[in-house]
């Protein structure tokens, strides 16, 4: 595509990868057949090529408003139209790039501004999340519905084996959100390691980034990134052997930091080792024998692949292999590709597509009346948990609770 | 021909402000775009060479609007230019500057499908694939499969009358549609064709498939569905030089074998489709045929054994049969993504759409090389050889001066070629913009009045879609001042300005 990018932007760092982005797109249009918001909305502005056009026009000068940031904030950032671009455009990157250019020259309401202040200040901080939700949960029983379903009900932490009784070691994630909604995860994923011999320990880490990255504070994400990095500095040099995420948006993130400190002098070669070393729990379970954990389930299992695993990750089709091997039935889920509309804070700032979404994505899961749905990712789980009608767990709940039947 | 963005005439402006608030009478305000802000987007189809900023973009989602629309427009003189996906690849949906861009994206449902009649209703905007997806459960698919089949949606298929892999074997558009309706540019709601193979008079859905939008605005569509084969296997085979790939072609086809595709792509195409979907394709091959045969097993394994012998005679360098569905898919995937695949070696790409007489494969593909060369640009070749219908993708960079034009005489260069072997100058991605001026060379002054004199049957302002798929008279007596060929003017007979 004909790129001619104005002069404040031409000869940055952004501006170089965006315009390498932008010449690349061939106006095709694939994209839109995959694009979630482009289904329900019907209109251009609405899917990837409409977007990429919209933000090739601030960058190339045009001073944008608040159409602009609006279709912008409409985009889950699911990447499913990277999936389906044969000319290999990175959309995502040059969204991240086109957002924080937007949010610079259009001023939001100060309820908006408000509202993203907010999610920033708490959701990232465990000891600020963590309280507010149990809080949440005391009242639930008397919250009206809405409240109610946004609010998981609690979840028990649940046994965690030592991990020094294995050479084999590995790093979870802890996160933000995670510890606080579904403290069962991680002890689930190290109940399992422990029984494929490897020990699973945590640093004191924080917030992977993405929810301020996705916010447009690109400063403010980093400082989480370099936080982690220094947490998890001296487990690497004891020579862990990967760092596991359970939930695949921190995933995606996490495998960025090489790429997003790439030009920090301080930090761009641990950040590299610490993306090298980051591993989806999937990523982990797939090369490992797995016929030391038990494998007889009569469960009826519904996956749902959230676009951070398929779409970010890459990795379409493992957890569903890792499940089959497992003895458990998988159900078949229509247009699986399609996001189900969580997308981090995207429910919380974009909640009637979210919920169009969401209903259409528990319909595809519900189609062939499953037991269970499982998930790879945090925000999904609840997201799905608050209107399913069946229970909705990390897949990896299901190996633990299966071994634990023992 | 390119068109660049330019600033607009104030008068323009105002007239955009009253159109946009009367059509906001008629849909919801956030359906109708009248911020050039929004409009830009809309500037171009997938001929993203040709821009041109719409006066505004209406998105109705009933039937209704879009009768109350179009009666609009008639009554006001506004053309309309309807567009589906904007996938297409003639500029059919470019813009007129003081015309309305009438979308028919929201129209994305599946109406109804009658499995015992195999047919189904479909709004226009459903995705081609999705037709397929949705009845595939009954063991049903719907032919035509463009490589965009994707996105591009099944009212701009009947528009440009649209092709495929599987038409050799099935057919284009035209004969998988069994009835249209239609919002007239009265803003009359007509039905087209009828559930039956044939219908009295003359054959008007024949006329209104392909027509590009000049004659009515598509606003539903009964599809044929066909049973899928109990069995399809593809032949992949490479060859070391493209004009014996060409011949192999022709070969089969003398044979008395129709596959249900049988593709060519060249060296180019090969390589980068294949770093996009790993196909296995024969890297190395000056270029691969595809080669896919459906039915019965015993119809198929027979079949493969006669095209093995023939792609023997015609010298292939390498052959391969798709052990299992999933590679036949796969070897289709790279085909079908090849064009925006070109999108990773080069920033933009042009693509003609000649069809010639298959005999003549061999030669022709010699002459596009040498023209490449002549011209310095780029050609990669990847097609519908089966159906001698050419797509070479003119490789060029827009961002260097002079490179689209000298994209655009070599493009006219290789349809001159295809019109002087006894071919036409698309095969089934249309007119639109982008061939217009080859219409002249195609067609003499009386078939060219003829065209007009059906346009006006039916669009008597000449509103819908004005000035594409069919040249007037006068720009034909411009181009041909232009284009003398081989020392004769074209249109002699016709006053010059």
């Amino acid at each position: 595509m004909q790129t001619h990018l104005a002069d404040f932007i031409r000869n940055t760092i952004e501006g170089r990868e965006a315009d390498a982005i932008l010449r690349k797109c061939v106006h095709c249009g694939f994209c839109t057949a995959t694009c979630p918001t482009y289904q329900l909305l019907g209109d251009e502005l609405d899917g990837p090529r409409g977007r990429i056009y919209l933000m090739k026009q601030v960058l190339e000068g045009v001073t944008p408003t608040s159409t602009t940031q609006l279709h912008l904030d409409r985009c889950l950032s699911c990447r499913n139209c990277e999936t389906t671009c044969p000319s290999g455009v990175q959309y995502g990157r040059l969204l991240d790039i086109g957002r924080v250019i937007v949010e610079q020259q259009v001023e939001r309401t100060e309820v908006e501004k408000l509202k993203r202040k907010l999610l920033r200040l708490v959701i990232p901080y465990r000891n600020r999340f963590g309280p507010l939700l149990k809080i949440g949960q005391f009242f639930r029983p008397f919250l009206p519905k809405p409240l109610k379903q946004a609010t998981p009900a609690a979840r028990a932490a649940g046994v965690w084996p030592q991990a020094d009784k294995h050479d084999r070691r590995m790093l979870v994630l802890n996160g933000c959100v995670q510890p606080a909604i579904a403290p069962d995860i991680n002890s689930a994923t190290a109940r399992v390691l422990d029984q494929l011999g490897i020990g699973l320990t945590t640093a004191n880490d924080g917030c992977c980034g993405a929810l301020s990255y996705h916010l447009s504070a690109h400063d403010e994400a980093l400082g989480f990134v370099r936080q982690n990095i220094d947490a998890w500095w001296p487990y690497i040099e004891q020579g862990v052997e990967a760092i596991v995420i359970t939930a695949s948006g921190c995933g995606v993130m996490v495998k960025d930091y090489g790429y997003l400190l790439r030009h920090d002098t301080d930090y761009a070669k641990k950040a590299a080792t610490v993306s090298d070393l980051t591993k989806d729990i999937s990523e982990v379970l797939y090369t490992e024998d797995l016929t030391k954990l038990k494998t007889k389930s009569n469960k009826k299992v519904a996956f749902q692949a959230p676009c951070s695993l398929q779409h970010g990750l890459k990795l379409s089709g493992k957890v569903e292999d890792i499940l089959a091997r497992l003895g458990f039935s998988l159900t078949t889920v229509p247009d699986t590709h399609l996001c189900c509309g969580s997308a981090g804070t995207y429910s919380i700032l974009n909640p009637v597509i979210s919920n169009q979404l969401k209903k259409r994505k528990l319909e595809a899961l519900c189609s062939e009346q499953p037991d269970i749905i499982a998930t790879a990712n945090i925000g999904c789980l609840t997201h799905l948990e608050s209107e399913a009608t069946v229970p909705v767990v990390h897949w990896i709940n299901l190996i633990a609770a299966m071994s634990h039947e023992k | 021909m390119s068109i660049a963005p330019k600033a607009e005439n104030p008068s323009l402006q105002s007239q955009r402000a009253r159109v946009a608030s009367d059509l906001r009478r008629v849909v919801a305000t956030d359906s109708v775009l009248d911020e050039e802000e929004s409009l830009r987007p809309y500037e171009c189809d997938g001929l993203s060479a040709y821009r041109r900023l719409p006066l505004v973009v209406v998105l109705p989602d009933t039937v209704d609007q879009v009768q109350q629309v179009v009666r609009y427009c008639h009554d006001n003189d506004i053309p309309i230019v309807a567009r589906g996906a904007g996938t297409g690849l003639s500029g059919g949906a470019l813009p007129i500057e003081d015309g309305v861009v009438l979308s028919l994206a929201k129209f994305n449902k599946v109406i109804s499908v009658d499995k015992d009649n195999r047919t189904a209703v479909v709004q226009p905007g459903v995705r081609n694939l999705a037709i397929s997806e949705t009845v595939s459960h009954l063991g049903l698919y719907y032919a035509p499969d463009p490589s965009s089949q994707i996105a591009c949606t099944i009212g701009g298929n009947v528009a440009e009358n649209a092709g495929g892999l599987h038409c050799l074997k099935y057919g284009l558009t035209v004969h998988n549609v069994l009835e249209i309706k239609i919002v007239t540019i009265e803003g009359d709601l007509v039905t087209i064709g009828s559930n039956a193979l044939d219908s009295p008079g003359y054959d008007l859905l024949a006329l209104m498939t392909g027509s590009e939008g000049l004659l009515g605005i598509i606003v539903e569509v009964t599809v044929k569905l066909l049973t899928k084969p109990d069995c399809a296997k593809v032949i992949m085979a490479s060859f070391d030089d493209i004009e014996k790939a060409g011949n192999a072609v022709a070969n089969i086809i003398t044979a008395g074998i129709i596959p249900g595709g049988l593709e060519m792509m060249d060296n180019a195409a090969i390589r980068v489709t294949e770093d996009f979907v790993h196909a296995g394709y024969d890297v190395e091959a000056a270029a691969i045929l595809l080669c896919e045969l459906d039915g019965t097993p015993e119809e198929v394994d027979d079949e493969i054994e006669r095209v093995k012998l023939v792609l023997e005679q015609s010298g292939y360098t390498q052959m391969q049969v798709a052990k299992d569905d999933n590679q036949r898919q796969l070897f289709w995937s790279g085909r079908k993504s090849a064009f925006p695949a070109v999108g990773r070696i080069s920033p933009d790409y042009y693509c003609m759409d000649g069809t010639i007489p298959r005999k003549t494969l061999g030669s022709v593909m010699s002459k596009v090389d040498e023209l490449s060369r002549q011209y310095d640009l780029r050609v990669v070749n990847v097609f519908h050889a089966g159906d001698g219908n050419l797509h070479p993708l003119i490789l060029y960079d827009g961002n260097v001066e002079g490179e689209l034009e000298r994209t655009e005489e070599l493009g006219g260069a290789i349809l001159d070629l295809c019109i002087e072997v006894g071919g036409t100058i698309t095969g089934e991605h249309g007119v639109g913009m982008e061939k217009i001026d080859h219409m002249c060379i195609q067609f003499d002054t009386l078939e060219l009045s003829q065209f007009h004199a059906v346009k006006q049957a039916f669009d008597t302002k000449r509103l819908l879609n004005p000035d594409k798929a069919v040249p007037t008279l006068h720009r034909c007596a411009e181009f041909g001042a232009m284009h003398v060929h081989k020392g004769q003017l074209k249109f002699p007979d016709i006053e010059r300005f």
